[in-house]
């Protein structure tokens, strides 16, 4: 994946600041990028806050670029689905939360964990031009400023990586194991 | 391998490991599943998209508590949003026969309250919910961590997880706690010396006298905050305390099931020499009453103290300004003073009987402050029932302050309790997230008797002044 990105230049970006509680009541999965990050990015009035990043028409991009441990607080996954909705596929920051970084493979979005070096770098690039591109690489774990041909590579397991390349799923793999778990169960004390 | 000296945490997980795929996370078997009206509606609809059911319903159950109002609870919701997810978690329940505690039932509850009320947390379990407190459940000797709706599908669809195992740390506390410290400063403090993130990507086990003195409620109140320091959860090893407590709850083993339980519960402790990959200590001595100051809750301090300078907690500068921006504080301010204009007691952190009771210690004999909106509330039925018994509501009534019904109410203000843009609020639920307590409010995290302690005064105040 090669795209623009989006710069959030702020640590410790909570869930609940992605989605705020008050919009987690629906019963489907839909709509949820309309109120990505709602309170910083419209006034309580609905109009937007125009000093807000994704007021700003010059940043775009498939990717979002976050402070020092990303998607801290709640379990929500509508988080990762609002991110998804927005349209992001790839979120980078130099620290994730835990949770979080579950949800985001579950739902589609790739996390990339750089070095808080390359994760400087990338903003400085962001800033000098908001047009530059970075490049994703899943198979090869590699993003790239395509600008200043700088690299890093990024962590992840071959499970994780092997079903978000071929859009398998956990639970078919649970599925089919079935035979296994009720095994377990059935010997389980509690 | 049976030689090899094991944590508590190793010991739990690995006897739940189904199996465990080459350079990928362990399939994990969960004992028990809770699910609440927010974040399992969505993954019902997987499951129906699927065409595929529930594999074990009876270890899952469900409870109503995030969107649920804390007056009359017994007329429809207003909301139509919150009763639809209310209706999903019924109907999702009854069609797929799983226990269900709506609104009403005399066993509903936060999940994280009634789950071991009712005796449904066990020593050496493993537990999930759609929740990251979660964690709350460590309490008891298991491991139980927050999970995403994904997840959640998951857990019904086959009643296992898939998790890489995290790295363990210990965290020791020991020496003499001092007056007016209850468990919640305790993990305050922790907090705000390993920051909002410190304990990212471990699985926490609390170790020390502090531990081991205290009860299962002031456990539970330590666990539930370790996902606020990044843990995936946190745990303490079961003992005469943790047995005492479970002992004759509804749906704890009974007779010879029970002695064969406890057989088993008595091994799950860290063996000696057992190693973890990072150990922390604190003397229980150096710990005050705790407020947060700041919008995540690593951003702490006793309360006697001042507002640090964003230097001396190394860097972040920006993100540091742009807090105390939003709370409209000055580093180097002191808090002790300032005036409050909400107070709220309850949530899964400090909603038990113990934390109302703290909390009628210091309000007995005095008035609520009349610029203070107070919000009390229950984490269940049965801590209501309790309030109600032990005389503490005659003590507050008597004070001015009334008691609302159970649920999560403030803590994340998804119903209609949520504290208005600019205001203070003195809170002991877990999160001071911007926004988190309403569009704009400013939450300062404290113990019960540091809330008790500003609803009397109405400004931020030293409990011990008043104990
Ligand atoms: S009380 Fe707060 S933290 Fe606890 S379960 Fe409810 S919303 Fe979550």
């Amino acid at each position: 994946m090669k795209s623009s990105a989006v710069p959030l230049p702020i640590e410790n970006v909570d869930t609940d600041q992605i989605i705020p509680a008050r919009f987690l009541k629906a019963t489907e999965r839909k709509g949820f990028g309309d109120n990505l990050f709602r309170d910083w990015r419209y006034n309580p009035d609905n109009t937007p806050k125009k000093d807000f990043v994704l007021n700003n028409p010059i940043y775009s991009g498939k990717i979002l670029v976050g402070g020092k441990n990303f998607g801290s607080g709640s379990s929500r996954e509508h988080a990762a689905w609002a991110i998804y909705d927005y349209g992001f596929r790839c979120v980078v920051s130099s620290f994730f939360a835990d949770i979080f970084k579950g949800n985001s493979l579950n739902v589609g979005i790739l996390p990339v964990q750089v070095s808080p070096m390359f994760l400087d770098s990338i903003f400085k690039a962001i800033e000098k031009d908001p047009k530059t591109e970075l490049e994703v690489n899943l198979p090869d774990q590699t993003i790239t400023i395509v600008a200043t041909g700088e690299k890093e590579s990024f962590g992840i397991n071959s499970y994780k990586k092997h079903n978000m390349t071929n859009g398998f799923d956990d639970i078919d793999y649970l599925q089919a194991m079935s035979a296994d778990i009720k095994g377990y169960a059935a010997a389980s004390p509690y | 391998m049976s030689n090899t000296p094991r944590t508590l945490f190793d010991k739990v997980w690995d006897a739940h490991v189904v199996r465990q795929i080459e350079d990928g996370p362990s399939i994990l078997f969960i004992d028990r599943h809770f699910i609440h009206e927010v974040t399992s509606p969505v993954a019902f609809l997987g499951l129906q998209q699927r065409g595929i059911g529930v594999m074990f319903p009876d270890r899952t159950f469900a409870t109503a508590d995030h969107n649920t109002p804390t007056i009359n609870q017994h007329l429809p919701v207003q909301d139509p949003f919150s009763a639809n997810q209310l209706k999903a978690l019924e109907t999702n329940s009854s069609k797929y026969g799983i226990s269900h505690w709506g609104l009403g039932n005399p066993k509903n509850g936060i999940v994280h309250v009634v789950g071991p009320e009712n005796g449904i947390t066990l020593p050496g379990m493993t537990i999930v919910c759609g929740d990251s407190h979660t964690s709350t459940h460590g309490a008891f000797g298991a491991i139980a961590f927050g999970i995403g709706t994904s997840e959640v599908e998951m857990v019904l669809a086959s009643q296992c997880i898939m998790q890489p195992k995290a790295k363990k740390m210990r965290i020791a506390v020991d020496g003499k706690i001092g007056k007016g410290v209850t468990p919640k400063d305790v993990i305050l403090y922790i907090i705000a010396k390993i920051s909002a993130s410190g304990a990212t990507g471990y699985f926490v086990e609390y170790a020390g006298s502090v531990f081991e003195n205290m009860s299962m409620e002031g456990r539970m109140t330590v666990c539930n905050m370790s996902i606020e320091m990044g843990a995936r959860g946190g745990m303490i090893a079961p003992d005469e305390t943790t047995f005492n407590y479970i002992n004759g709850r509804e749906k704890a083993p009974k007779g010879a099931d029970w002695d064969k339980a406890l057989a088993y519960w008595k091994t799950l402790k860290t063996d000696e020499g057992a190693s973890f990959d990072v150990e922390l200590k604190y003397d229980a001595a150096d710990i005050e009453p705790m407020i947060t100051y700041g919008t995540n809750p690593g951003m702490g301090m006793g309360i006697s103290n001042k507002i640090p300078v964003a230097e001396a907690l190394g860097g972040g500068q920006a993100s540091f300004e742009k807090s105390l921006q939003y709370m409209g504080f000055q580093k180097e301010d002191s808090l002790i003073g300032k005036k409050v204009d909400y107070v709220f007691i309850g949530s899964c952190t400090n909603g038990r009987i113990e934390d109302f009771r703290a909390f009628a210690s210091i309000v007995k004999g005095r008035k609520k402050a009349d610029n203070v909106t107070a919000w009390i509330v229950p984490g269940s039925h049965i801590v209501e029932q309790q309030i109600k018994e032990e005389g503490i509501l005659d003590i507050l009534t008597e004070a001015g302050f009334q008691l609302r019904q159970p649920g999560c109410s403030a803590c994340l203000a998804m119903n209609d309790d949520k504290i208005p843009a600019g205001k203070y609020a003195v809170s002991t639920s877990n999160r001071n997230f911007e926004g988190r307590q309403g569009p704009g409010s400013r939450t300062l995290l404290a113990s019960p008797l540091v809330a008790a302690a500003a609803a009397v005064t109405g400004v931020v105040t030293d409990p011990r002044d008043l104990m």
